[in-house]
């Protein structure tokens, strides 16, 4: 029997060897491990041994079932690995095909600058404030310290409505109400649409955006004036940015600035791109001119503030190296999906 | 302000090169443009000498001259000039060298001409870009024969020669500083800058005697239009030409050389920046000027030849019967200094600037002197001014000055002191600069300081309060040194439940794959007609801007709808082929009785894909999925009514919009577009649109999300396939559905429809899957049979019956 059971065993590897698919493995574990199989026969004489062979004999038995019972797993592992692997190989795929994307929109450039410098600005403590496009001619020139008549409106040419309603030349007009409406300190910035007439060029829009920002408090020097603006376009255009300050002349400021961006291209030697000047203009600023305060309701006494006007299509072409402004408002697909 | 650095020089020497002058200008508050050299396109054209002139052999009109040029031989030039002589100073174009023809930088080079060797030109006036304005004596088809007023040494660079080799720099000056438009302003802020003294002195003259009383008188009528009017005479007076001192130092700064008159008054505006006026005595009646308001109607022919209706705001300077000038503008026909001329009258005044720009503007000619008035003049200026011209008479030796003149000024204006407090200005600064340090910098600008006051010079007509001494001083101190502090305190900022909303609202457009993008808030009101919006519509009531830059900006949008449909237009142009695109932007809506329009904002979208993977419910899926997004409660959709808010209904498809509504309000209109809108904006394929009203929607939208418990039984899908009306809309059976299920439907989703074989006619198929769910526990078979029949009984009274 010891010889029958090796036999089996034998037997049962080699047809496992041969076996090529889940279903002959199947066969096999009934032919030789199932209720009829060979080794359940060899069980059944099992009576005719003497009490000395049968433990032997049925231990050798077990062992046997075992190891065929091992095989089988064994070469059902190996089936299935295999014909994973087959599966795997049939679809290998040509990974350089184009991908296929779900479509995301695109932040317009203007708007994708704009909540960049809102973001700079909020975590400096400055809230966002709006008014309106369409605005008196009081808000937009009169309470800042530009009467009637003042030459300086020239440098702002403005579409009227009517003799009193026109289109804000500036987002100043919203410093004003703001600074009705709210006790100091105020720290604030608001962007918008401003209109001048201006006709369309590469450089000319007859609309464009400002954010302009206003602090008032008590102790506000220029000195902070310029920390802030430092700090903004630090983090717009990089640590290695630097400004130059120049005295200039705004009718609601006093002192007033313009801030110019040493050129990235010359670094301040002077090149074609910054017409030999080494400087590039950026905005407009200064401390806040007492008048204006005055005609607020805020005592210049009290209190001093600085404000500033930044043109948002300025510094949103310097960062995407946009050359002409009408393609800010054109509109295609195929400029704006670049962003 | 074209500055000559030549002028410049006659008062100060900044002992730097332009380069360094114009950086240290710029940064001390006079903004240069830019600067150049006169003359730097001329290259190797020296004076020559004509040694011999004879005529050319094989032509009738040429001439071949041997030129000295300084060099070991004379040069042979052949020229076609008639007016060249021997023993003439030329220009002479060396082999080599650049001269202009026709404007334009040519190269001159040896050659021959009908055989003869030329080896450079002789060249005219024309060919160097100068006028018989700079040179008078010059004729002007021929060559430049150099006068007595130009350096003859052979072989000397023509443009040092003869003087046209200035250096001019371009000044911006802020409209605050009418004082720095003069060659004696920016040499007072040069010398400031540069820390070195400046020499103007104080013009003088000598005169003859006579009593200008008895010659001619005037009056001021309106002082607070004219606060100081002066003249004087000049008798004896010859008209000519002006030495070329004074003619290159008006040609550096872009004013064209006339007469000795003429230029004068030029001069003493660009040096004082004070405008004059040169007038012929014999031309005003009575010999009496009357500074007066001008009479309604009153009219005047200018200078320029245009007769010009005034009004009576304006100021005019008259004679006993009419006006002879418009006061500070430009004067009257007969004002001008005729050849003729024997006796002028200079006038130097200080004229109110709010008017003069009001007289200007109304009568549309802005002018020179207008232009420097407007901004607003000291009446201090006038004396100088006069003084300078007089001055100037007697050193061209072109007149006779009467001593005596006449000045009226009725009010003399004090002089202003303001408040100087180092320690207020260090504070306003956040400097720290020494009050010695300060007094220093306001003495060189020209201001005394006594009693703690800073009293400003005449010039300087912006000096008014404490923060203005804060610049002069920060200016000259430097900008760039002021230290960069960050603000002191704390301060709390958030975005507003608006400005967050909205942030919402680009954030699921963008998710969904649509652009963003900036359209301008006017439009022409020709778009009303190009979305078909009937003639008595409301949105054609609109802000209208006065003064558009053309029809096609002239009115404020009333409907965003139009901007994203010329987006869509344009794009369709470019053949691109799809545009996805959404502007979140304002309308413009007068309101009746208040001063300003209301601006509400919009959400405008517009679709097209020409592959044609959209239709009616991408851009329904779109709006709906940004409802949900930003926390819409339950809405409807449904066909538009008659009377929806939303006028752009004509611009849509009929059969192929809808509208939403919350709580039976209008909030989003959506739909494709009509043919002949699509027509009208060039559109070929199909195109589909959005406009929700952003500010309505956010008022139902809830910010909070609170989370609900995830279910803890399981569900029950139960299907239902529906025969009914075609016409019945599938909002209904979905409403009728949830209204009968009750609570426990959890979900109701269409999988299908289908019309035609087996269908009647009329009739559709619609099928639904309705997920049903108990949170109390395992819904039964029975609890759900419960259900489904009062479902199918709802839709039965609905007309919609299971199908068989």
């Amino acid at each position: 029997m010891k010889e029958q059971l090796k036999a089996i065993e034998a037997k049962a590897r080699e047809e496992l060897s041969k076996a090529s698919d889940l279903k002959s493995l199947d066969e096999i574990r009934v032919k030789f491990l199932g209720k009829k199989g060979e080794i359940t026969a060899i069980l059944k004489q099992m009576g005719k041994l003497s009490a000395e062979e049968r433990p032997v004999i049925g231990q050798l038995a077990n062992t046997v079932r075992a190891d065929i019972e091992e095989a089988l797993t064994s070469a059902q592992n190996d089936l299935k690995s295999k014909a994973a692997a087959k599966k795997l190989e049939a679809e290998r795929i040509d990974v350089t095909l184009p991908g296929k994307l779900p479509r995301l929109g695109s932040a317009h450039p203007l708007n994708a600058t704009l909540a960049e410098v809102e973001e700079v600005f909020l975590g400096m403590g400055f809230d966002i404030v709006e008014g309106p496009e369409v605005e008196t001619d009081h808000y937009c020139f009169e309470a800042l310290n530009m009467p009637k008549h003042h030459p300086a409106r020239d440098t702002q040419d403005t579409f009227y409505i009517n003799e009193n309603v026109l289109l804000r030349t500036q987002t100043s007009s919203v410093q004003i109400r703001t600074m009705e409406n709210r006790k100091p300190p105020i720290r604030i910035i608001s962007p918008g649409r401003v209109y001048r007439s201006d006709a369309v060029d590469a450089t000319h829009s007859p609309l464009f955006h400002q954010i302009e920002g206003l602090v008032i408090d008590k102790g506000i020097t220029m000195a902070d004036l310029k920390g802030t603006l430092e700090m903004l376009l630090k983090r717009l255009y990089g640590e290695e940015t630097q400004l130059r300050f120049r005295p200039h002349h705004f009718p609601y400021t006093e002192p007033s600035a313009e801030v110019d961006l040493m050129c990235f291209n010359c670094r301040g030697k002077g090149c074609s791109m910054c017409k030999q000047e080494g400087y590039v203009e950026l905005l407009g600023a200064g401390m806040v001119h007492p008048k204006v305060l005055e005609e607020c309701g805020i005592d210049p006494e009290v209190y001093s503030g600085f404000a500033f006007g930044i043109g948002l299509e300025r510094i949103t072409m310097g960062r995407y190296n946009i050359n002409d402004m009408r393609l800010l408002y054109e509109n295609d697909m195929r400029f704006l999906g670049q962003f | 302000m074209d500055l000559s650095m030549r002028w410049l020089a006659d008062y100060v020497d900044c002992k730097c090169d332009i380069k360094k002058f114009c950086d240290e200008m710029t940064l001390s508050g006079s903004k240069v443009e830019c600067f150049g050299e006169e003359g730097d396109y001329l290259s190797n054209v020296v004076v020559g000498h004509v040694v011999d002139i004879v005529p050319h052999p094989d032509s009738d009109h040429m001439f071949i001259c041997q030129i000295d040029v300084g060099e070991a031989e004379p040069v042979q030039i052949v020229t076609g000039a008639q007016n060249v002589k021997k023993g003439d100073y030329v220009p002479a174009a060396k082999h080599k060298s650049t001269v202009l023809h026709d404007g334009k930088p040519v190269k001159i080079t040896k050659g021959k001409l009908r055989g003869v060797a030329s080896n450079g030109m002789l060249c005219s006036l024309d060919e160097l870009g100068l006028t018989l304005h700079d040179f008078p004596y010059a004729i002007e088809d021929g060559i430049f024969i150099l006068g007595d007023d130009c350096d003859k040494t052979v072989g000397k660079d023509i443009r040092e020669a003869i003087g046209f080799d200035d250096k001019v720099v371009e000044f911006e000056i802020t409209s605050n500083r009418p004082d720095c438009l003069s060659v004696t302003g920016l040499a007072r802020e040069a010398a400031a800058t540069f820390n070195v003294k400046a020499d103007i002195k104080e013009p003088q003259f000598k005169g003859v005697d006579g009593d200008i009383n008895s010659i001619m008188s005037a009056e001021i009528h309106n002082a607070e239009l004219c606060p100081r009017y002066m003249c004087g005479y000049v008798k004896n007076v010859k008209i000519g030409p002006s030495p070329r001192w004074m003619r290159e130092r008006l040609r550096a700064s872009g004013v064209r050389p006339i007469n000795n008159f003429v230029d004068i008054t030029n001069f003493v505006m660009l040096e004082y920046g004070q405008p004059m006026h040169a007038f012929d005595l014999r031309y005003v009646s009575g010999a009496k000027i009357n500074i007066r308001n001008a009479k309604q109607g009153e009219k005047i022919t200018t200078l320029d030849g245009v007769e010009r209706e005034l009004s009576e705001e304006m100021l005019v300077i008259a004679d006993a019967e009419k006006p002879v000038a418009v006061a500070g503008v430009m004067g009257g026909e007969y004002s001008g200094i005729m050849d003729d001329t024997t006796a002028v009258v200079f006038e130097s005044a200080c004229f109110d600037g709010a008017s003069v720009r009001t007289t200007a503007k109304k009568l549309g000619m802005r002018t020179d002197a207008s232009a420097r008035f407007e901004k607003g003049l000291d009446p201090e200026n006038t004396y100088p001014a006069l003084m300078r011209a007089f001055e100037l008479v007697e050193e061209l030796g072109c007149g006779e000055v009467v001593r005596t003149f006449i000045d009226c000024y009725p009010v003399k204006k004090e002089r202003r002191g303001v408040t100087f407090d180092a320690a207020w200005i260090n504070g306003f600064l956040g400097t720290d600069i020494p009050e010695a340090e300060q007094e220093e910098y306001l003495t060189r600008l020209g201001f005394e300081i006594k009693d703690g006051k800073a009293y400003a010079p005449y010039y300087r007509i912006d000096i008014e309060c404490k923060s203005d001494l804060a610049e002069e001083v920060a200016r000259l101190y430097g900008y760039n040194k002021i230290p960069d502090t960050i603000i002191r305190g704390v301060a709390n900022a958030k975005l507003t439940r608006k400005q967050k909303f909205e942030r919402t609202v680009t954030s699921a457009m963008l998710g969904m794959g649509v652009n963003e993008i900036t359209t301008f808030s006017f439009i022409s009101p020709k778009y009303f007609d190009k979305i078909r919006l009937p003639q008595d519509s409301k949105l054609r009531n609109t802000v209208v801007i006065t003064n558009p830059l053309g029809e096609d900006t002239s009115v404020m949008r009333t409907t965003i709808l139009p901007s994203v449909l010329e987006v869509l237009a344009r794009n369709y142009s470019f053949r691109n082929p799809e545009c996805y695109a959404f502007e979140l932007g304002n309308e413009y809506i007068p309101v009746e009785g208040e001063v300003l329009p209301e601006e509400p904002e919009r959400l405008g979208v517009g679709l097209y894909d020409t592959s044609d993977k959209i239709d009616f419910y991408t851009i329904k899926g779109m709006v709906e999925e940004l409802l949900d997004k930003c926390g819409a409660p339950g809405y409807e959709v449904a066909r538009p009514a008659e009377d929806t808010v939303f006028g752009e209904v004509s611009a849509f498809h009929p059969g192929r919009v809808a509208v939403i509504t919350i709580d039976g309000r209008e909030i989003a209109i959506f739909g494709e577009l009509h043919p002949e809108t699509l027509e009208n904006y060039g559109i070929g394929c199909r195109a589909y649109a959005a406009k929700v009203l952003v500010p309505e929607l956010m008022e139902y939208c809830i910010d909070q999300k609170t989370y609900k418990p995830l279910p803890k039984f399981p569900a029950t899908t139960r299907d239902l396939s529906l025969i009914c009306d075609d016409e019945l809309p599938a909002a209904v059976i979905e409403k009728t559905i949830r209204t009968a299920a009750g609570k426990l439907l959890e979900k109701v989703t269409l999988f299908d429809i289908y019309k035609g074989q087996q269908i009647a006619e009329g009739k559709k198929s619609i099928s639904y899957s309705l997920t049903l769910r108990s949170h109390e526990g395992t819904l039964t078979d029975d609890q759900a049979d419960k259900v489904m029949d009062k479902v199918l009984k709802a839709l039965a009274e609905q007309g919609a019956e299971l199908r068989a």
